[in-house]
């Protein structure tokens, strides 16, 4: 009677990092066939082959061969985090490798889940300032435009970021934050600092375009991951129409 | 010529710490992003911008792959912040102005374009993934 109970521990055990691994992935913004890939490779490197995994930008499900339950996590927050990545990453090649068990596996996976970001929102904002500042001069802008884009980019990026924390709806997020944009480029305009409204607008919201989410959403769709690709897609048409109307109220009153 | 370099570097690693890129592959995000960045101005006055994005992004893509074999990373980590200068944010806003100005024509036209560019923005990186595969296969 205890041979069952046991060896489905193990496999529970096993199911578990998966699960942790591919959740990790999956919030910080990997592509889909990434994390499924990596669950499988965990799970049949550790003693579990055929097991399925299916990742939808909100849901993950799991399943090992046979008559085990399968089980499933529920993803609610989705942000951009390449360090996590890279680090969930490294454990698999560890698991592979043989180094680690299923348990140290575990234990450090827990570690980089409660890790904070890399960076500090202070340095998160300064960043997206000067690269504010730096598209309105690859996009052709003149040097006079740098600066008001530094100031318009950084407080645009930063009132997304504190909005979100505060209201919890993305869409009013962006919006308004693209409001801001807006509304400070006009401001600069008509303080005669900077010459060009378009220039300054289109470099400062640089740092709330979804890109990354479009071109996933491509590939994903090119990869046969058609519920991830068009969902992910759904995101980021709304994430580019909060951003757009947010713009289009200022400009609404301009032109 | 030097400013775009410079700003498509510097951009390109602001990206990078805005998407909590790994410390040490900063300076591989810049360079990615700045070679995409100058093979796409370099060729969008003789061809179209949708091709001299699907090259330039070819060009990305190939790059971090090389990056992540060196130093065994996921090559989303330097592919993400290097397609960023590329990404058609200039026209989806131009699209966005001529919508509000009423200029249907205009602003459909501007839309479609940005989408063929991000369509091909992320064919580049498929294209690269394959490219990479069929060497592999090749070299084994």
């Amino acid at each position: 009677m205890d041979q069952p109970s046991t060896i489905s521990r193990a496999i529970f055990e096993i199911m578990d990092t998966c699960l942790l691994a591919g959740k990790i992935m999956l919030q910080s913004g990997a592509e889909t066939y990434r994390v499924e890939d990596t669950m499988i490779r965990i799970a049949e490197t550790l003693g579990i082959p055929g097991s399925h995994s299916y990742v939808t930008p909100t849901v993950i499900m799991f399943s090992t061969n046979g008559t085990d339950p399968a089980k499933l996590i529920r993803i609610a927050e989705r942000t951009t985090d390449l360090h996590k990545i890279a680090q969930v990453n490294l454990v698999s090649r560890r698991i592979s490798s043989g180094e680690l068990n299923v348990q140290e596996a575990y234990e450090l996976l827990k570690v980089i889940e409660a890790a904070p970001s890399e960076y500090s929102v202070r340095l998160r904002i300064i960043a997206a300032a000067i690269a504010s500042g730096c598209f309105s001069i690859m996009f052709q802008g003149s040097w006079a435009d740098f600066l008001p884009a530094v100031v318009a980019g950084g407080v645009g990026y930063a009132a997304s970021l504190y909005l979100h924390r505060w209201v919890q709806v993305k869409f009013f997020a962006e919006l308004s934050a693209a409001f801001l944009i807006g509304l400070l480029a006009a401001i600069f305009i008509n303080w005669g600092w900077g010459h060009q409204l378009d220039k300054i607008i289109i470099g400062s919201i640089m740092p709330l375009v979804p890109g990354l989410l479009i071109t996933n959403a491509i590939r994903d769709l090119m990869a046969g991951h058609l519920v991830s690709g068009i969902s992910k897609g759904a995101d980021a048409l709304l994430t580019a129409f909060a951003t757009g109307s947010g713009v289009a109220i200022v400009l609404t009153f301009i032109y | 010529m030097l400013a775009q370099l410079i700003t498509s570097f510097i951009a390109s690693a602001g990206f990078g710490i805005i998407f909590n890129a790994p410390r040490a592959s900063l300076l591989q995000c810049g360079i990615s992003g700045m070679l995409g960045w100058m093979v796409y101005i370099l060729l969008y006055e003789s061809l179209t911008p949708v091709s001299a994005s699907l090259i330039a992004t070819v060009i990305v893509g190939g790059i971090s792959q090389i990056f992540a074999r060196i130093y065994k990373t996921p090559v989303i980590i330097f592919s993400v912040a290097g397609i960023i200068p590329l990404v058609p944010g200039g026209l989806a806003y131009n699209a966005m102005r001529k919508f509000v100005e009423n200029d249907y024509s205009v602003a459909m036209e501007l839309a479609a374009q940005a989408a063929m560019i991000s369509g091909s923005i992320a064919l580049g990186l498929v294209l690269s993934e394959v490219m990479n595969q069929m060497i592999r296969r090749v070299i084994k």
